[in-house]
């Protein structure tokens, strides 16, 4: 854990989607320089607490601070708030959203000339040093269908760090990544931490991502944090019943390039399930 | 000539109800039937409905029938059909006799069998009243917008006064709009027959008839080609009748009888052979038709320019074709801008409501749900009725401007639809990325939303315009001619639908491929991935 200030505090952030709750009083804190890894079984409220500091959903209870902006209980924030919010922290979907009317370099210069309101040419020049550091700068010409899932995965990372938040949140990176691409997204996202001075909290059902390149890791289940630390001691000493779930359970997420459709089949992949 | 109400849409409801009424007479051994075509919507004082008993017909021309048939041995019975379409009916065999007000013109006796004239009518300006001292004649109407009915022998008057004295026609499905609207200002003078103007005259305040007539006209009976016989006993009738004084009582009992109709009846008589008011008509009716010698210039205005000549089998049909084009192509420039505006209006007002339905509150969303689902779910001809007819004691359109709005409003309602769907069909992932990148809701409507939708909106919306550009052939019910209405009036005068029919297709063909083709490349650059 580190010792600096928290950049991001989340503290009992309850939430509910009709009777459901979904979380049920997360706590969480992260520091300037930190590479968070969120990890826990699929519905585990991963996804809905990154969609939350990110300021898509309202809250009903609880409290979320990120550098001295902070979100309190109800509808999602608006106004000030959002737009103060929006400076700080920056997010990459799992489905990309890609703007499939747009170039890949379109789809990074968008933010930066229309919010940011930079000249065309730095903008551009930014997209394209940022689409080389993930070796996509060949297609910038191209569109989002042109892409594979990889390629397009790293072409919303640089759209989101085209507009520089201190703060970037990502939801499942290497779903669509084969290994060896996985270990250069890794590589990437800690140069990002360690020379670009940004902090990043990632959900991730990829173990070896968490293992080789997280500084901290987080469990949730059920809807709140029931274990963190670093990732060598989370990961091979496990403590609550869980986290051991979760890492013998080596069923994961589907991981398409498209939302999985209601009712497909869970695919297994990786490694085969423990006996 | 029968008059119309106008409305149009109720014309199903009246259609065929005195069929019943003719046949209910005949209890013992039934006789032939005689099958006598007319248009009883709003048709008095010829054809109507009777007020009194809807199922009955009434008029001078319902009792002339009823003679003929009678004289003939026949039971008749009534055939309900359009007055813009009679004569194509009479030549289709719809019935064996048809009358309804229908005025000898060169082009019925070209093509179909027509009787001797059993009623003569003065074609008579309508004006207001305080107008009456300076609005005497076609030539004091310069630059004034002056009404009649379309396709018969005033219109032709007009379209004629319109390069010699300068006026502006304006042509009616109707006999009745035409009046009120002079009333209210939209006309400066209405010319028709003197027994519709009379008529209007006691029904409409504050107009006044000038007394002379501009032209005479006489109405027939028509026959189809084949029927020459049939013509001729009828001929023989309405002589008869008219000797023994019983079209005169039958004309005194709708107060149409007066001192000019008896002077015409001595002087028909008189002639003894009566196939001297008809030169270059021959019993067999074989040949072609001479033009004009049916109207008469009176009161010292102009007589009627001949309306181009009636097709026969010598007039080739280039010239023919050539001395209606230049009519036909200014009707399509109207219905081409018409079509282009109506639809820049149409999607406008339809982006504003598919946004205002996706993002609005409940009230607006409420509010703008009503407005479609009524729109959609009337006829565009009711709510053009509405917009010029209906509103013209609150908002006096002008009838172009009422036949954009009918139109755009209309189309607003199905183009809102299409871009709802569009904008909802956007992955709601790109609208959340862009929410994080820091873009307004306004921007990504406009940068991200938008321009997606409006492709997926492409192909619907050219389907729209396509149709917006035939829809646009109902503007004529509010005096807007257009390429169909021209076509139609085409069609009326050289009494064949075949070759105006081939020009006017040809021409919204003209217009529509294009605009079909230019979608289909927008799409192909779009799915290329070269926008």
């Amino acid at each position: 854990m580190s010792t600096a200030s928290p950049f991001l505090t989340v503290d009992g952030l309850r939430l509910a989607r009709g009777a459901t709750e979904v979380l049920k009083g997360v706590t969480l804190s992260v520091s300037k320089g930190e590479l968070v890894a969120l990890m826990g079984l699929s519905g585990g409220g991963k996804t809905t607490v990154l969609r939350t500091v990110v300021g898509l959903e309202g809250f009903e209870a609880g409290s979320v601070n990120v550098d001295r902006v902070a979100l309190s209980p109800g509808p999602a924030p608006s106004g000030a708030t959002l737009r103060a919010l929006r400076t700080r922290v920056g997010m990459v979907f799992q489905y990309h959203g890609l703007f499939e009317h747009l170039t890949v370099l379109d789809n990074v210069t968008l933010a930066p000339l229309h919010v940011a309101r930079l000249a065309r040419e730095a903008a551009e020049a930014r997209a394209l040093t940022l689409l080389a550091g993930l070796g996509v700068d060949r297609h910038a010409r191209a569109f989002p269908r042109e892409l594979s899932g990889g390629e397009a995965q790293r072409v919303a990372i640089a759209r989101a760090l085209a507009m520089e938040p201190p703060l970037l949140l990502m939801d499942e990176p290497t779903a669509s990544l084969d290994p060896a691409r996985r270990n250069e997204l890794g590589r990437a996202l800690v140069a990002l931490v360690k020379q670009g001075g940004r902090t990043l909290v990632v959900a991730t059902h990829d173990e070896d991502l968490v293992r080789d390149f997280a500084t901290r890791v987080v469990i949730l289940a059920d809807g709140a944090v029931v274990e963190e630390g670093p990732p060598g001691t989370v990961l091979s000493n496990p403590q609550h019943p869980a986290t051991r779930f979760l890492l013998q359970t080596k069923e994961r997420e589907p991981a398409p390039d498209r939302p999985p459709r209601p009712h497909a089949p869970r695919v297994p992949r990786g490694r085969a399930p423990a006996p | 000539m029968a008059g119309r109400t106008g409305a149009a849409v109720l014309r199903a409801m009246v259609a065929g109800l005195a069929l019943s009424a003719a046949v209910a007479r005949g209890a013992g051994p039934v006789p032939p039937v005689l099958r006598w075509g007319g248009d009883a919507e709003g048709g008095a004082p010829f054809v109507e409905a009777d007020p009194a008993d809807p199922s009955r017909l009434r008029g001078f021309d319902v009792e002339i029938a009823t003679l003929i048939a009678e004289k003939l041995g026949r039971t008749p019975v009534f055939v309900q059909a359009a007055f813009q379409s009679l004569d194509q009916s009479a030549a289709r065999g719809d019935f064996e006799i048809g009358m309804s007000g229908v005025e000898d013109t060169p082009q019925r006796r070209a093509a179909l069998s027509v009787t001797i004239p059993y009623f003569e009518f003065r074609e008579v300006l309508t004006v207001r009243a305080r107008d009456a001292g300076r609005m005497r004649g076609l030539p004091d109407l310069r630059g004034r917008r002056v009404g009649t009915l379309a396709g018969t022998i005033a219109w032709d008057l007009l379209a004629a006064a319109e390069g010699k004295d300068g006026i502006v026609a304006v042509s009616y499905d109707d006999d009745v709009h035409p009046y009120e609207d002079l009333a209210q200002g939209r006309l400066d003078a209405v010319l028709l027959d003197h027994v519709l103007a009379a008529r209007s005259v006691r029904r409409v305040a504050g107009l006044v008839i000038q007394p002379a007539a501009v032209a005479t006209g006489r109405y027939v009976v028509i026959l189809s080609k084949e029927n020459a016989a049939l013509r001729d006993r009828v001929d023989a009738i309405l002589l008869g009748a008219m000797r023994d004084g019983t079209l005169k009582g039958i004309f005194g009992k709708w107060g149409v009888w007066d001192e000019e109709q008896a002077r015409f009846e001595s002087e028909l008589l008189a002639e003894g052979d009566v196939r001297r008011e008809r030169p270059g008509v021959s019993s067999n009716g074989e040949e072609g038709a001479p033009a004009g010698d049916t109207l008469r210039a009176g009161g010292g205005a102009p007589g009627a320019a001949a309306p181009p000549s009636p097709s026969s089998p010598s007039k080739n049909s280039l010239s023919l074709v050539l001395s209606y084009l230049p009519s036909l192509l200014k009707a399509s420039l109207v219905t081409i801008v018409l079509s282009c505006l109506s639809m820049a209006l149409a999607v406008a007002l339809g982006i504003g409501i598919a946004s205002g339905r996706v993002y609005g509150n409940v009230v607006a969303r409420g509010l703008l749900t009503a407005y479609v689902e009524v729109t959609r779910g009337t006829p565009v001809l009711l709510q053009l009725f509405v917009l010029y007819y209906g509103l013209s004691s609150v908002v006096r359109l002008p009838a172009f401007v009422a036949a954009l709005l009918g139109l755009g409003l209309n189309y607003a309602a199905y183009e809102s639809e299409i871009y709802r769907g569009a904008l909802e069909a956007v992955p709601k992932g790109q609208l959340e990325a862009a929410r994080t990148l820091g873009l307004t809701e306004g921007q990504v409507l406009r940068l991200v939303r938008g321009p997606q939708a409006f492709r997926l909106a492409l192909a619907p919306m050219t389907n729209d315009f396509v149709a917006l550009l035939k829809d646009s052939s109902l503007v004529s019910v509010v005096t807007v001619v257009e390429l169909t209405k021209q076509t139609s009036i085409f069609a009326t005068n050289v009494a064949s639908w075949a070759l105006p029919g081939a020009l006017c297709a040809a021409l919204y063909l003209a217009m529509s491929l294009p605009l079909a083709r230019l979608a289909r490349r927008l799409e192909g650059r779009w799915k290329a991935g070269s926008a």
